[in-house]
């Protein structure tokens, strides 16, 4: 699956599968997001009380399962972690708290765009420039260090916490939160939300799919493998949203979005910039974390401390827009990310051998 | 010839490296990875800038594999 027709046709089924989640009972624009599905679940788990974003998303859980199965039967699965744990889970905590600035991961701003939410083009201006501030940083020897292999069970405990999650989900014990209102309480039926959880985190673990990388490869490498599974998402998530009737061309009166065009585009540009030091967006973090990447594991519990506190301390924003507490967590976010960057540049390793040059991990 | 070991790094490094190999000496470059993503992705910036390239597995186990790449 690592050709161009391979990425356009996962763009392509994951375009209409999140219309026709929509279709099924999903939010307008919310097929799937993973930052509001991450949020919606540490919402359940009862870590923010948010009472209108409470439910445990089977997408999620269908996408970690998709992964680490295809990931075990294409013999991918491979357990490493130790590249900055701590740093990678404050860059998780900070993308979700740009995220829900904005309203919706990468993958949602896309949707948005193909249900017509104008204000996402806000987002994707801000996305794009984040991602170029983070590739100034990746170009001058921003690192986060090498993985190390780690021992098996260590990779296989992130997709059963989720096998957990599911069970908690079909059972609904009393001490899990579901929503009676709000986008929390708009889903499509759990299995069928399953089933096109695991499609995707089939195909996005096949196609490497990823939605920082799709932008920053063109620019860094003028490489548009990746870009095209960008574009074809947009694409077929127009013509799905046209089909059902969901497409709707404005500013005003968008699902799960509000119209404040700088606080769009700062939030997104806190997401792509948090993204690019990650080395991939939300939908790529889940995917790694499940095919035994510890580090995206530990990005994914950030995402999630990351959502808790959004609600917690009302830093996520509305339909009403950004909260004044929210605008002040993405100007920290922002002088952490220029912290975190900073002080992890490495001078290159360059040593002579044998009249050649050798450039690796130290 | 430029070597380089990109083993433990993660996306985007090891095509970096690389990238930044073949700015010093871009005649040759031989590139390990360890794993899938790593290999297809440095393979295909070196087949997009112009290298003929030949891979072999050094370890199936640890998904390491050695790229030689020419320019063509």
């Amino acid at each position: 699956m690592d050709s161009k027709k391979g990425i356009i046709f996962t763009g392509a089924v994951i375009g209409i599968l999140a219309v026709v989640l929509v279709r099924f009972g999903n939010p307008v624009n919310m097929g799937i997001c993973i930052a509001c599905f991450i949020r919606d679940t540490t919402g359940a788990l009862g870590l923010h009380r948010a009472a209108v974003v409470q439910y445990i998303r089977p997408e999620i859980i269908g996408i970690v399962l998709g992964a680490f199965l295809i990931s075990l039967g294409k013999k991918e699965f491979a357990v490493r972690g130790g590249s900055s744990p701590f740093i990678r889970f404050m860059l998780g905590f900070i993308v979700m708290i740009g995220a829900l600035m904005f309203l919706g991961c990468p993958l949602r701003m896309v949707l948005r765009l193909g249900g017509g939410d104008l204000n996402a083009l806000f987002g994707l201006a801000g996305f794009a420039a984040g991602i170029i501030v983070g590739i100034i940083f990746l170009k001058n020897g921003f690192s986060l260090k090498r993985t190390y292999k780690l021992s098996p069970l260590e990779g296989f405990l992130f997709p059963l916490l989720n096998v957990g999650l599911f069970i908690l989900l079909l059972t609904a014990p009393a001490f899990i939160f579901f929503s009676t209102k709000g986008p929390g309480a708009g889903h499509a039926p759990v299995w069928i939300a399953l089933a096109a959880g695991v499609i995707v985190g089939v195909l996005v673990q096949r196609t490497r799919l990823c939605m920082v990388g799709g932008i920053r490869d063109a620019i860094l490498f003028k490489d548009t493998y990746l870009i095209l599974g960008f574009i074809s998402i947009l694409v077929f998530a127009s013509l799905g949203n046209l089909y059902f009737g969901f497409y709707k061309l404005s500013f005003a009166g968008q699902s799960v979005a509000h119209t404040d065009g700088l606080w769009n585009f700062l939030g997104m540009a806190l997401a792509g910039w948090g993204s690019v030091l990650l080395g991939g967006c939300p939908l790529r973090q889940l995917i790694l974390a499940s095919e035994g990447n510890i580090d995206s594991v530990i990005t994914v519990l950030g995402m999630s401390a990351g959502a808790a506190f959004a609600h917690n301390f009302s830093l996520a924003a509305s339909a009403q827009g950004p909260s004044p507490n929210g605008k002040i967590a993405v100007l920290i976010g922002f002088v952490l990310l220029l912290v975190i960057a900073s002080f992890n540049l490495e001078r290159e390793t360059k040593a002579t051998v044998q009249g050649g040059v050798k450039i690796g991990a130290s | 010839m430029a070597q380089v070991d990109t083993r433990g790094m993660s996306c985007p490094q090891p095509v970096l490296m690389t990238k930044k190999a073949l700015d010093i000496n871009s005649a040759e470059v031989t590139v390990l990875v360890d794993s899938k993503t790593a290999k297809s992705n440095v393979e295909r910036y070196l087949n997009l800038t112009g290298y003929t390239i030949n891979t072999i597995e050094l370890d199936s186990k640890t998904h390491t594999f050695e790229i030689s790449a020419k320019k063509q």
